[in-house]
């Protein structure tokens, strides 16, 4: 039995799928932005902290990475309200799902970064009196940087299609918008094919955008 | 001689159970260039770093300018930003050069000279260029390390150091890693620096470079300054002292 494509319904409703994938972006950006901070803080925690601290830090990374994010994501949304009285909207819900989640991954991304810095740069840096402060952001953070951005790029890609989990709570995002127009018009393929292209193409882009990054921090890599 | 520059006294330190400083006494007077020789493990390059307190030490005590530098009372380490302020103090030029990778020639020089000396970038660009062109590499101030051989590298890495005015600058093996046709260069820069009044403590396995160039050699052995004097006199006299005797005539015999 055939199958006519009719495109013509989907584009009538595109401004749900265009409307989510911009939700796609910014549920990934700032849940990245998030997760960056929490990823370094920690990374930079494990580096330099005890062996309690340490502990903590691989239990939360540990736990994380072994929970499929849908679980979490159903947890924080339907299972926290009930355990503690808090309220929130789903989008705002799943930021923070996506935040914690995305902070286990960029952990152990910053911690390798960080542990691959040679010692001598380190070195350098104290002997010329930098305070360590000043040894973090002018020496350790920029070595780091290089070391990690290859890791750091495709986190930042697989976390951007995590985004599409955010459908299960009916965040609006872009996988959302493929359900909505499949349910409403029942062209299933049509709606699905655009969301494929359209997160194919994203992900393009960012990887565009990381790689040029990349090449702007690899030069004299070997030094 | 009266009032040393740097004035290192009964220092200790082990790494866990091999003690590799056993009661250290060194002074290195301003202007004075002191090599320190020995054969690897002897703890030359332990000594260097704990100068600059890139190693703590476990007893002892190290003055620069009659102040302690890591610890504000026995068995009390100074606090990190101290202790910046403190190895600001020092210059050190690396066996392995340690330039920042990210950062240009001049920049590498600008860093020390923006963060810790407070300079205006203006007023560090310039003297990263009159340093730069001291060393003989002022046409290099906007290439990164990689682009650098490794003499050039090196010589980045002394105006680094000295650009910084540091009372002494600490020199660890700062040949070792290169090829021998770019030794020269390099050692022609500290030569030129000694002439200059600049005070140094050097770790180097060039005894030629070593004799006509320090005031003084040190020869350690096994932790302990086991020979000390005069170049020169040292070297005519090694048959005196039988561990320096049998440490250059390995030397002559890996050379020769």
């Amino acid at each position: 039995m055939g199958y006519d494509l009719n495109f013509a319904v989907v584009w009538r409703n595109f401004d749900k799928m265009w409307g989510g994938l911009l939700l796609s972006l910014e549920l990934a950006v700032i849940s990245i932005a998030i997760g960056v901070l929490i990823g370094l803080v920690l990374a930079l925690a494990h580096v330099s902290g005890g062996r309690w601290l340490r502990g903590v830090i691989a239990a939360y990374v540990e736990t994380i990475r072994n929970v499929p994010l849908i679980l979490l994501v159903y947890l924080v949304f339907y299972g926290l309200p009930q355990a503690v009285d808090i309220r929130y909207d789903a989008a705002t819900s799943f930021v923070v799902t996506l935040s914690v989640y995305s902070g286990a991954y960029l952990v152990e991304v910053f911690r390798a970064g960080l542990e691959a810095i040679p010692k001598g740069q380190i070195d350098a840096g104290k002997a010329l009196g930098l305070t360590p402060w000043q040894r973090f952001t002018s020496v350790r953070l920029p070595a780091m940087i290089r070391i990690i951005l290859p890791a750091l790029s495709n986190t930042f890609i697989s976390l951007f299609k995590d985004t599409s989990v955010a459908s299960v709570i009916a965040v609006p995002e872009l996988t959302w918008g493929a359900q909505w127009i499949n349910l409403n018009t029942f062209r299933i393929v049509e709606a699905y094919l655009i969301a494929t292209a359209m997160y194919l193409v994203t992900g393009y882009l960012l990887l565009f955008l990381l790689r040029l990054l990349e090449r702007r921090f690899r030069v004299g890599r070997h030094a | 001689m009266t009032d040393p520059l740097l004035s290192i006294r009964g220092l200790r330190k082990s790494f866990g159970e091999i003690e590799v400083l056993k009661d250290v006494d060194l002074d290195v007077g301003r202007g004075e260039v002191v090599t320190v020789i020995g054969p690897s493990g002897s703890g030359k390059t332990t000594l260097l770093r704990c100068v600059n307190f890139l190693e703590s030490y476990d007893a002892g005590s190290i003055r620069i300018d009659g102040e302690e530098v890591g610890f504000s009372a026995p068995g009390q380490r100074r606090n990190e930003r101290t202790l910046a302020r403190m190895r600001a103090e020092t210059g050190m030029v690396f066996q392995s050069f340690n330039l920042f990778p990210h950062l240009t020639a001049a920049e590498n020089i600008m860093l020390g000279l923006r963060k810790v000396r407070r300079k205006s970038r203006d007023e560090a660009r310039a003297i990263a260029e009159t340093w730069l062109d001291r060393v003989g590499l002022a046409h290099k101030a906007d290439s990164l390390p990689a682009e650098l051989s490794g003499g050039q590298q090196q010589r980045v890495g002394i105006a680094r150091a000295v650009a910084m005015e540091p009372k002494v600058l600490l020199l660890d093996e700062i040949t070792s890693a290169l090829d021998p046709e770019l030794v020269g260069e390099v050692l022609e820069v500290v030569r030129a620096l000694a002439a200059e009044g600049m005070t140094m403590l050097m770790v180097t396995h060039e005894i030629a470079f070593a004799r006509d160039a320090s005031s003084r050699i040190v020869f350690m052995a096994d932790g302990r300054i086991a020979a000390e004097g005069e170049p020169r006199e040292l070297l005519a006299n090694a048959d005196d002292y039988p561990r320096l005797a049998a440490f250059l005539a390995r030397f002559r015999a890996s050379y020769f």
